[in-house]
This record gives structure tokens, C-alpha cells and sequence, in this order.
């Protein structure tokens, strides 16, 4: 009972609102049209790749605790609903313990803009609405309070590397019998203070939003999309570790070269800020995907993606292996690998 | 490798895990000595804001933490010590306390758990300000943007320690602190660590200030958690680090400790977004299931060191709670909120109240509430209100978030 399944695999995107459609713009591969946001007394438009409107309103946006929640919030839930899938009932009726771990980088910034403009005109008037809504923890919040959860749950924050952070500790959960399932989210949202960020440190970026999520059980399935086999250590930038060799160590403990696999990788093959993680992989023969290139730069969103992207080709059994590469924004350095869940159970962790 | 754990797989009721360093920096000052003497005796920390501009709000009070100018010798650049942030240079001073009293050499493998609400906020403020007054001026900009991250200040304390991290860092809100001391002591308990480094900060900044305001929960007067006529929380900031091991890792290298973290439990309140179920089942489940991994029943349990924010509330449920999960035993356990000291600091709460704890079962007294009027009549506890000397063994501390993330911890007295 020591494997770790993938169960479920959620996405919003500017490709779309579910995994159909993420899956389907990366396979096509070509980047998605983008937007322009011209931002208040701005006059150059930036480039952005929003995500578009639903088909049909989800069911769930009625919830009273959703009604006027924040984008990040309504993209962490959906993608998280799509990956809990029908296991939604047994989770509101109480008979599966669920662990919540969200994963953000720039989390709730746009109620947090705008509370702080009214902040700024007039202390006394400002909404009392927007408050509550700019913690970090309110997306998780809103979502335990949609399932009726009342287990652990976290929040974490920092680069898109922490995504995977939360995948393992996910797993750890699991080992420990702590809960039943964990649902990992990664979320952002799209704000002209965000866009105008990024291109403070990469002109050619695109600023994109969305969520990823995936489902994690403990024991032994035929059935689940993918088995998580091995989370890398987490290498950091600090004053004595460079990107570079931070990308390096986590290269070197993920699997050297197979050419039938996919490795999934977190930068754009012609960014300038790719290099670390393109020298890190300069031996690597398989296939690659980059999402980034096609969705744009979403942090935390990004790199579950990268991951959904990931279990999503062993479910589909185009791969039986898949390296996820995260060498983040501004933080670490840090590695997954999924496989296909026959080749798992023939190697128990 | 973060998933599957080499480290060896133990039982979590064997592996004991211990205190051998705190740091904590408050409105009382920095260090063990100032603050053990400021909350044994209760001394308020409150003052008029200085840090920003308070005169369109309701409140004007918090306790500010006074920070000298110089910081700890760390392996950070001088050029890099000079740019540091608020938080980071309270983080620094925590943590160098801690280091030093542990006595830790090279830090090896050694993971750091942190949790805050807002990293430092106020340069996203500035940022944003900047931004909105003159879009095209860009001077100093990117440096806010990497310098306000919650990452950040975390990075700066791994370089300055030479930490190689993994670096965690929880934001669950006003519980933020707790949590991330709770997932260090599971770390150590299951055996995927031997040591780690955690604790909690924030820094005061005009946007939760506001933001607080906003919802009326900020008194104007210092604040009375479980007063009849409380009317709301004052804030506060700082910072506080743990140095933790496994029992075995520090009797091995023949460490002084502290203390012993026996017991956590964590629980989502799903009520409200910042509004508490009146009941208090999520603080009752907390502390249930902190007692569970403890192996006591809070019979055992001899002080509680309250989350008590004073607005009505907060400690109305908390009440609840704890009258509900004490039982009987309520008429005689001893209950206090330090936050009537040093103000509710948000996600450095919880850390700054286990250390608290260490100090209060060290030192063998309580700390008290001195401004405490009229005890809510539905507290079925008993407050402590003056400096007491006291036989404790064991304490336990609640934190709880905005978002419904209520955590506790239990701490027993090392001898």
C-alpha cells in the first residue's frame, strides 16, 4: 500500500476549463492567442493570455462562499473539482478524509490591489468585502467550505517549484495515514500589478492565470491516471547556489536519459531566463513539452500544469514515464517523476 | 529527496522531539531575557503607530518592535545585509538567538519551515503606490518586487545561516505560525529530518492595519481578550524561530534543552471566511487532536496559552471551546492571551506563543493578563491576571486564521 496514485487531474487555463482543453492546446502546441491589458494611466498594452470565459457557468459558483470569491478562488476550485471527480460525494458525506494543500505565488492580488487603492483614497470607506478575500489561505478555505471538509489543510507559498513541494508533502500525508486523499492545487490570477511585475524582469513574457490540480490516494490501482514516483530535493537559489547549479542537482536525481519518455519542462525553450534548465537537460533525447510556452507564465499554475500535462500523457499511455523540471521564478529548483501505474506496481517504493 | 523519504521510517510515538534554541523578537524587545521578564510580569507593549499613517483610522495603537540598526554576523554580503527588509531583519535576530543558543555548527541537511500572512507587505505596498502615482517611473521597483515575496525573506535566512533548505513556507492565516512549527515537529516525528528550523513573522503594514479596521476589529484602546466588554484586537508584529531535534540528535551531541514539543493538531473551521463557528468546533477538534498525538487528556494539561484576540468573537468561541474540550477540569486550568503584552502578530503568533510556553514552563510561572476588567462570565477557566509563580508541566497554545485554520500545540516542561 506504499504507492502513491494519481486519482484525478484538474485544470483551468487560458486553453479552457478542464484538462480536455489544456491537454488539447499543448498538443497542438502552438502558443494560445494572447490579449491586451492596458492597465490604469498606462499607454503601452502588455501582452497577456487570459483565461477565457466558461462554456456554462459551473454548478458550483452558486455556493454562498463562492459567490463573490476571487478569480484565483473560482480557479482553484474548479480544477479541483474536475480532479476529485465523483469522489466529491464520499468527501461531503464524511467517509474520505481530505488533506487541501494550495500552492500560490502571487495569490489573491487583486482584491488585494483594490482593497489597498481604497486603503489609499480613504482609509475609512474601504470595503470590508475585499479584506478577508486577500489572505493566501482563501481559496483553500473556500474550497474545504464547498466540500465540507473540516481536516488539515495548508497553504503554500512561493516560487512555481512549491507546487511540487506540495506533491510530496501530499504523499507524506498519505504514508502517515494522517488523511484518505489530498487534493494539490496551484493557483493564480491575472492583475495588471502582476503583468507590469513581470515585465519589470522579462519584456518577452507573457503573463498568464489558471489553476492545476491533482488528486493523490495511497495504495495499489489499476485505474489511476499515473503513480508520483519521486520528488526530487528542492535546490535553492541563495547567495551560494546558483540557478545553474541548483538545476544541475536536480537533473542529477531524476532518471538520465530515456528516449521513449517525456520530460516536461517549466521554462520557454527561447527565454533567456531558460538557460539553467536548458543546459540542465542538454543530454536528455526524449520528448519535451513546455507548457509555459503555450499557456504563458503562471507560477504555481505553471508548474501543476506541468504536472497534470505530465499524468495525463501516461494516462492517455503515450508515455510510461514522464520528468517534470521546475527551476523556478526566484526560489528552487525541483524535480518530479511520474510512471504509468503497471511499471509502478512492478516496483514498489 | 523530498518523496520517498530516505531517511529511515520510525514510529511517530518513538521519535521525541525537543526545543534546544528559540529567538523571538516582539514589541518588548529582542531576546529570551527582555521578553520572559516583560510576559512573567505582564508589561503592555502598545504605543502610537509610527510605521505609517493611521490618522483615517479608527485605532491608532500597536505594538511596534524596535529594531536596532545593526543585525547578527551572518555569511550575508554587506552589500546584501544593507538591502534587507523589515521582516528578514526581525527574522535574523530570531534566528541568530536560536542558532546561537543551540548551538548548531554547519547547518548540513537541515529543512526550514516558516509561516507568515503577508512576507513584507509593505513593500508591495510601496510598489503598488509607485505604480498607481507614476506608472512610468520604474526606479526601485523590481527591487520591491523581489524583496516583498514571502520566499524572499526565506532565502535571506538560508543564506545567512549557509541553510541548503528545503525552505517551506505556510500561510494559513493568523495560524500560519503554528502550522509551520506543527509540520516541523511531524517531520522530526516521522523521521524525514533531525533537525529543523521554524517559526513564524510578520511585519505591521498599512494594508492589514486597514484591512482589520475596515472590519471593525480593531480596538482603539489596548486590548482585553475574555473581557465582558472586550471590543477587538490590537496588533502587533515580530518574529520568533525553534530550533528543533529529535531527543536522540540532541542528547547525542549533548545539547541543552528547552523543552519538549509533545503533541498537534490542526482543523479547518469552514463557518465562515472570518467569522468562527459559535461553537468553536474546529478550535475543539485542534486541540482534541493535539491531545490525541500527545497521548493526554487536557486533565493533564496545567496552562492555555489562549489564541485570545479580544474582539468578541473570536474569544467568545474560543471560550466555547475550551470550556467544552476542558470539561470539568476547566474551573482549574489557568488560561491567558499574551497577546494583551505584544499584540496579535499574526502569522509570527503562534510561534512567538510557543515560545512563550518554553519560557513560562522553564521559568515555572504564568503569564498574565494584566488588563483584564471584567471576566466573560461564560469562561468557565480560570484567567490568570496578575504574575504568578507556578507548578506547570505541561502548556498547550492555540492559534486560529482567517479561512477557518485553527491549530495547536502542546509543550511539556524539560527535566
Amino acid at each position: 500500500m506504499n504507492q502513491i496514485l494519481v486519482c484525478g487531474l484538474g485544470a483551468v487555463s487560458p486553453a479552457g476549463w478542464s484538462v480536455s482543453r489544456l491537454q488539447a492546446a499543448l498538443a497542438k502546441g502552438d502558443p494560445l492567442p494572447g490579449q491586451n491589458l492596458v492597465r490604469p494611466g498606462g499607454k503601452n498594452p502588455l501582452r497577456i493570455r487570459q483565461v477565457p470565459p466558461p462554456e456554462t457557468r459551473p454548478e458550483c459558483f452558486a455556493h454562498p462562499r463562492l459567490r463573490r470569491a476571487s478569480a484565483i478562488t473560482l480557479h482553484a476550485v474548479t480544477a479541483a473539482l474536475e480532479a476529485l471527480g465523483e469522489e466529491v460525494v464520499p468527501i461531503q458525506s464524511g467517509a474520505v478524509r481530505l488533506g487541501i494543500i494550495f500552492c500560490t505565488m502571487a495569490g489573491n492580488v487583486a482584491y488585494s490591489r483594490r482593497f489597498f487603492e481604497e486603503v489609499l483614497r480613504d482609509p475609512a470607506t474601504a470595503s470590508p468585502l475585499f479584506f478577508p478575500e486577500t489572505v493566501f489561505n482563501a481559496p483553500a478555505s473556500h474550497l474545504a467550505a464547498y466540500l465540507g471538509t473540516h481536516g488539515i489543510g495548508y497553504t503554500l507559498v512561493g516560487d512555481d517549484g512549491t507546487f511540487l513541494q506540495g506533491l510530496a508533502m501530499a504523499a507524506n500525508w498519505l504514508l502517515d495515514d494522517r488523511v484518505d486523499g489530498v487534493v494539490v492545487v496551484g493557483a493564480e490570477e491575472m492583475d495588471w500589478v502582476v503583468t507590469e511585475a513581470i515585465h519589470l524582469f522579462q519584456r518577452d513574457a507573457i503573463h498568464g492565470a489558471g489553476a492545476g490540480a491533482i488528486y493523490l490516494k495511497r495504495g495499489y490501482g489499476p485505474g489511476a491516471s499515473a503513480t508520483l514516483s519521486r520528488i526530487t530535493d528542492s535546490f535553492l537559489f541563495t547567495q551560494n547556489q546558483s540557478r545553474s547549479e541548483a538545476a544541475r542537482k536536480m537533473r542529477m536525481q531524476l532518471p538520465s536519459d530515456d528516449s521513449s519518455e517525456l520530460l516536461c519542462l517549466s521554462s520557454q525553450p527561447a527565454h533567456r531566463a531558460a538557460t539553467a534548465e536548458i543546459l540542465a537537460w542538454r543530454d536528455w533525447s526524449g520528448h519535451r513539452l513546455a507548457p509555459k510556452a503555450v499557456l504563458g507564465e503562471a507560477f504555481a499554475a505553471t508548474a501543476a500544469w506541468q504536472c497534470v500535462a505530465a499524468c495525463d500523457s501516461i494516462a492517455r499511455g503515450r508515455f510510461s514515464g514522464v520528468n517534470v523540471s521546475v527551476v523556478g521564478v526566484n526560489q528552487q529548483s525541483i524535480g518530479a517523476r511520474f510512471q504509468a501505474c503497471a511499471e509502478a506496481v512492478q516496483d514498489p517504493g | 529527496m523530498l518523496y520517498p523519504s530516505l531517511k529511515s521510517s520510525v514510529l511517530p510515538e518513538s521519535n521525541r522531539v525537543v526545543v534546544t534554541g528559540t529567538g523571538i523578537v516582539t514589541a518588548l524587545g529582542l531576546g529570551w531575557r527582555v521578553n520572559a521578564e516583560g510576559f512573567r510580569t505582564g508589561r503592555a507593549a502598545f504605543r502610537p503607530v509610527t510605521l505609517f499613517d493611521v490618522s483615517g483610522q479608527r485605532a491608532k495603537i500597536a505594538a511596534e518592535v524596535d529594531l536596532p540598526p545593526e543585525l547578527p554576523r551572518t555569511k550575508l554580503s554587506a552589500a546584501t545585509t544593507r538591502r534587507l527588509d523589515r521582516a528578514t531583519r526581525m527574522l535574523l535576530h530570531a534566528a541568530h538567538e536560536a542558532w546561537t543558543q543551540a548551538g548548531w555548527g554547519s547547518s548540513g541537511d537541515l529543512p526550514v519551515v516558516l509561516g507568515t500572512t503577508s512576507g513584507e507587505m509593505s513593500l508591495g505596498e510601496q510598489y503598488l503606490q509607485q505604480a498607481l502615482v507614476s506608472p512610468l517611473a520604474k526606479r526601485r521597483q523590481p527591487t520591491r518586487v523581489v524583496h516583498y515575496q514571502v520566499q524572499q525573506q526565506g532565502l535571506n535566512l538560508c543564506s545567512a545561516f549557509g541553510i541548503p533548505g528545503p525552505l517551506t513556507t505556510i500561510s494559513n492565516a493568523c495560524a500560519s505560525g503554528a502550522n509551520a512549527i506543527g509540520h516541523a515537529w511531524e517531520l522530526l516525528r516521522h523521521g524525514r529530518a533531525e533537525k529543523v528550523l521554524t517559526g513564524g513573522y510578520d511585519t505591521l503594514c498599512r494594508l492589514t492595519f486597514a484591512g482589520f479596521d475596515s472590519l471593525q476589529a480593531l480596538s482603539p484602546a489596548p486590548c482585553r481578550p475574555f473581557d465582558a466588554h472586550r471590543d477587538g484586537l490590537t496588533l502587533g508584529e515580530g518574529a520568533a524561530i525553534l530550533t528543533l531535534e529529535t531527543l536522540a540528535h540532541a542528547q547525542n551531541r549533548g545539547a541543552d534543552i528547552l523543552g519538549e514539543i509533545i503533541g498537534y493538531g490542526a482543523a479547518t473551521d469552514t463557518h465562515h471566511l472570518t467569522q468562527p463557528h459559535p461553537e468553536g468546533k474546529a478550535a475543539w477538534a485542534a486541540m482534541t487532536a493535539a491531545c490525541l498525538s500527545a497521548n493526554i487528556s487536557p486533565m493533564q494539561i496545567d496552562y492555555v496559552n489562549a489564541h485570545g484576540t479580544a474582539t468578541p468573537h473570536n474569544d467568545a468561541t474560543e471560550t466555547a471551546a475550551i470550556n467544552r474540550w476542558a470539561g470539568e477540569h476547566a474551573s482549574h486550568l489557568r488560561v491567558s492571551s499574551t497577546k494583551s503584552v505584544c499584540g496579535h502578530s499574526l502569522g509570527a503568533a503562534g510561534a512567538i506563543e510557543a515560545v512563550i510556553c518554553l519560557m513560562a514552563l522553564r521559568g515555572q510561572w504564568l503569564p498574565p493578563q494584566t488588563s483584564l476588567n471584567q471576566p466573560d462570565p461564560a469562561c468557565h477557566f480560570r484567567i490568570v491576571t496578575a504574575p504568578a509563580a507556578a507548578k506547570i508541566e505541561t502548556a498547550l497554545s492555540n492559534s486560529f486564521g482567517f479561512g477557518g485554520a485553527n491549530a495547536t500545540l502542546i509543550f511539556r516542561r524539560w527535566s
